[in-house]
């Protein structure tokens, strides 16, 4: 079937299945392979891209079910401002490991804030506890996200 | 320390690329005209394979070829390999079942390659896989590592009793002798549960053949692509190693399960010239479970000897080890070399026996997983250290400091020479940052509440660094475990390092660069790392053992050494001065006691334009390399101090406290150090309260899913203390010892010993789940008031 999709900005046309699960026209049609495969049931986080800013598992939301919803994927979420100061924050606490987990755990980072400007520990450990990182990078996680809602310094509670 | 040398908090160059989504892993390649590759798996964890029938399969749409264990056999592909010998203590040699590629008769685990299909797409590859006809003779599976040689199942001919070697280690007489002389004896049984490495990037493979050149190309998730090539080549036959280029770029999580050479990328580069077409192989999170190469995995008894005064007079250790149904590359060093010499701990015990029984299982293979050996040789000791204090009523930071070896170099009963350490030091830091003197009122304002307080202690020591070729060479080693730098300074000054080392989460593209920064005084970003490609990087043996820094790093300090010992013949020429007078300080080479010196990258010039100096008398270029291999293991080693909560009421054990104070000698980024630590950290915390894989008698996996293997997330952790204490490493030119297993080695026992503390008793297993850990409350005895 034909769909318009809207990307990162961008009207793509694409001709796949209705129950193709967005992950893999992300990746395997559209050619943006930023958004990575985990697990495929939802149990992992690390296919997390925004439907409407909302984070959602790219690999059980069909393409049917995306409707005409704005789409943005890890490629395009540091020209957002809520996107370029999560992405400074995980670079200057240094966040990253392998990774292979990063661009879902930045995409469930912004969809955070962007609906809680300032999170606690544990709204954070709630919105996060989706995506599993196996270098176990989740201190600096925490740290990042709350250097990132304090606008990026390094003053205020913890880090 | 300049800003951006060795010891440097200097932040990662790789992640400006991870945190933009442009990381480039195995499955994000993708070559013109490619074919998905699917592998059907045997459902049953033993059978014989009667007959397989791929004629209806290969009707199917866009079924490109259906393969089986035949083809391979008919093109001479030989099975995969298990590259360590051991010995029994017989003197006879491992028994090695075939392990082929694709089935050959039998299937001996859930998981197993039958066959597979190649289709224009991966759903028509798997609509295919159904419509091969495999008529299997379903024989009875032996699952469990204590009832293994007690059946009559049989996993492989060659071993009738599934016996893969019967080895120990140390000097039996004498310990027996250091038992007979004790006051007391201390007695532990141990399970080490099974693990699934869960990389989150799951393994991938893309094989592609040139038929113009007659060269492959296989792009792979590997932590040590010079190996796959090795074997690949000179055991499995697909190419001379000339005509075969292994690339493994972005890798996103190794932890031991990615060193080994596996059946998927086996297949797809053979194929991939069968079919004439690239082949593209990506594992699914179920295949990562069922095939993925499982850690851990002992069963133990172990018994510790001591004096009157509590000083360690022996330890005898008898363990089981669970190798799965086939021997993985490096399977049988696992509970052996990496194991056993390890059973010294920081202790100085005169008399060290220990007997391993490897054996057969109709499970997945059993490898190495971060730490290999060393945290299953850290949990006996630490498990058994832990309960003599408590039997002999001696405190158990006191009884550890009584026992430890306080003079180096030390050598153990069973092989390591130790040539560094201070274990008081780290003690002494752990108990201050752990607040271990208030320790009691915790406890008891924690009992006020209802809740049960414990302390645990873990005194790690690991082996890292792996090792002087010759000294693995003699236990039985099939490769050397050096490895190799090049180092190539462009004229215009810049420097490009090609390593044999690989980055899968270390952040070697940065503290490589330090290295280079320091050593040459350039910036660091006029240094780029290149690793991970064969036609690249000339040799290397790979990333594991925690043997980057001080293996990879040593060689490239090495070559370092050689670029600036010709950089100063090229200096002498333009300068016109003699060798002997140039001095390097700085980044400038200068005649020693004046103001005259060219910058390093004026030398590189001068290198490469040759104006100065006629070729006879020196060859043009910049650009050396090394190969160095190490004069002993590096011992890393620390204390972990866990503090836990209980919630009898629903069993819950919550870690209020993690200290960590470790000594990985000279640290070249501390912030990297750290990251890494977490990650050990949350690994081991993930053994000891949550992860164990799960087969059930028949052999399923019932633990093959993120639903039923419970990973570690961020409300399972707590926040790290970390210490550290330093003593320079004497065995390589930086003093690095290694830190990315630390972690997961140090945790379990803290864990477990912190539980047991605060239950009053020792009857917990790994994984301290809260159901067992509550029924655990309900055998707790009456502790005495502390
Ligand atoms: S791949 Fe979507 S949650 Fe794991
Ligand atoms: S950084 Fe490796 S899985 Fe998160």
């Amino acid at each position: 079937m034909a769909y318009s999709l809207n990307v990162n900005g961008r009207i793509h046309s694409v001709d796949v299945d209705a129950d193709t699960p967005l992950l893999w026209v992300l990746r395997d049609v559209i050619g943006l392979t930023g958004t990575k495969f985990g697990c495929g049931v939802a149990q992992c986080g690390a296919c997390t891209i925004h439907l409407d800013g909302h984070a959602v598992r790219s690999c059980v939301t069909t393409i049917e079910s995306a409707g005409s919803s704005a789409i943005m994927t890890i490629e395009a979420i540091g020209s957002t401002p809520k996107g370029s100061v999560v992405q400074r924050a995980w670079l200057e606490e240094e966040v990253v490991q392998c990774g292979y987990c990063q661009s879902g755990q930045i995409m469930s980072a912004v969809a955070l804030l962007n609906a809680n400007a300032m999170p606690s520990d544990g709204d954070i450990d709630d919105a996060m506890s989706g995506n599993i990182c196996r270098c176990g990078t989740y201190p600096r996680i925490r740290a990042a996200i709350k250097k990132a809602a304090r606008g990026g310094s390094n003053t205020g509670n913890g880090g | 320390m300049s800003a951006t040398g060795i010891g440097a908090p200097v932040r990662r160059k790789e992640d400006q690329r991870f945190v933009t989504g442009q990381g480039r892993y195995v499955d994000d390649f993708n070559r013109p005209g490619q074919a998905y590759a699917y592998f059907l798996r045997s459902p049953h964890a033993h059978a014989t394979i009667r007959s397989i029938d791929t004629g209806p399969a290969r009707t199917m749409p866009g079924v490109v070829a259906v393969f089986t264990g035949d083809d391979l056999a008919a093109d001479k592909i030989g099975g995969l390999i298990c590259g360590w010998m051991i010995h029994s203590k017989d003197g006879s040699p491992m028994k090695a079942g075939p392990h082929p590629a694709l089935a050959q008769g039998k299937v001996r685990y859930v998981g197993d390659h039958v066959a597979v299909v190649i289709a224009e797409t991966l759903a028509q590859a798997k609509d295919a896989a159904e419509a091969i006809e495999v008529d299997y003779d379903v024989l009875p599976a032996v699952v469990n590592t204590s009832e293994a040689t007690k059946t009559p199942v049989q996993v492989h001919e060659v071993s009738p009793d599934n016996s893969v070697f019967n080895w120990h280690l140390g000097n039996k007489d004498e310990t027996e002798a250091a038992f007979a002389r004790a006051k007391h004896v201390t007695k532990i049984d141990l399970v080490n549960n099974r693990l699934v490495p869960n990389a989150l990037e799951p393994r991938a493979a893309l094989g592609e053949y040139d038929f113009g050149t007659d060269n492959y190309t296989l792009y792979t998730t590997s932590q040590n692509p010079h190996v796959a090539r090795l074997v690949l080549s000179a055991f499995v036959g697909i190419a001379p190693e000339n005509k075969l280029r292994v690339i493994a770029p972005d890798v996103g999580g190794g932890f031991g399960s990615k060193i080994f050479i596996y059946a998927e990328e086996t297949v797809c580069v053979w194929a991939a010239k069968k079919v004439k077409r690239p082949v593209k192989w990506t594992a699914d999170r179920s295949e990562a479970f069922l095939s993925d190469a499982h850690g851990r995995d002992h069963v133990t008894h172990a018994e510790m000897a001591t004096d009157e005064n509590g000083k360690i007079l022996g330890l005898r250790v008898h363990t089981i080890a669970n190798l799965g149904a086939y021997l993985s590359t490096f399977s049988s060093s696992v509970p052996t070399y990496l194991y056993a010499p390890l059973l010294s701990g920081q202790y100085d015990i005169p008399a060290i026996y220990c007997e391993v029984d490897a054996v057969y299982t109709n499970t997945a293979p059993v490898d190495a997983y971060r730490g290999a050996g060393r945290p299953e040789a850290t949990f006996v000791v630490e498990r058994l250290v832990e309960r003599a204090a408590r039997e002999l009523g001696q405190d158990p930071a006191e009884f550890r400091r009584k026992n430890y070896i306080t003079q180096f170099p030390h050598q153990t009963p069973v092989i390591m020479t130790y040539d560094t350490g201070d274990y008081g030091a780290s003690l002494d830091k752990a108990l201050e940052l752990a607040d271990y003197k208030n320790f009691g009122a915790r406890k008891q304002e924690s009992a006020r509440r209802g809740k049960l307080r414990g302390i645990g202690f873990s005194s790690y020591i690991e082996a890292c660094g792996i090792a002087p070729s010759q000294a693995v060479g003699s236990l039985g080693a099939g490769v050397g475990l050096w490895e190799s730098a090049e180092v190539r300074v462009n004229p215009t000054g810049s420097v490009e390092v090609l390593t044999g080392s690989h980055s899968h989460g270390q952040g070697h593209e940065t503290t490589f660069a330090q290295l280079v920064s320091d050593r040459l005084g350039i910036p660091i970003d006029q240094v780029s790392i290149v690793h991970g490609d064969t036609d690249k990087v000339q040799f290397g043996m790979g990333t594991y053992g925690s043997r980057s820094g001080a293996v990879g790093m040593s060689a490239i300090a090495k070559a370092l050494d050689k670029v600036i010992a010709k950089g100063k013949k090229v200096a002498a020429h333009v300068l016109e001065a003699s060798e002997g007078d140039i001095e390097f300080k700085d980044g400038k080479f200068g005649i020693a006691g004046t103001d005259r010196t060219l910058g390093f990258g004026d030398v590189a010039l001068q290198a490469y334009i040759a104006h100065k100096f006629s070729g006879q008398d020196l060859e043009p270029g910049l650009k050396e390399g090394a190969f160095y291999d190490p004069t002993n293991f590096t011992f890393p080693a620390g204390v972990h101090i866990c503090e836990v909560e209980i919630d009898p009421d629903t069993g819950v054990t919550k870690i209020e406290r993690w200290t960590a104070v470790d000594d990985f000698g000279v640290i070249i980024n501390p912030m990297i150090v750290e990251g890494q630590v977490h990650g050990g950290i949350a690994q081991g915390v993930g053994q000891a309260l949550l992860e164990g894989a799960v087969y059930d008698q028949s052999g399923q996996l019932v633990t093959a899913s993120f639903n039923d293997y419970c990973m570690p997330r961020a409300m399972d952790l707590p926040s790290f203390q970390i210490g550290m204490t330093v003593t320079p490493c004497t065995s390589n030119p930086l003093g690095i010892k290694g830190c990315g297993e630390a972690g997961a080695i140090a945790a379990p026992p803290a864990v477990i010993n912190a539980i047991t503390d605060a239950l009053g008793h020792e009857d917990i297993a790994m994984p301290a789940t809260p159901q067992a850990v509550w029924r655990a409350v309900q055998k707790r005895m009456p502790v005495a008031a502390e």
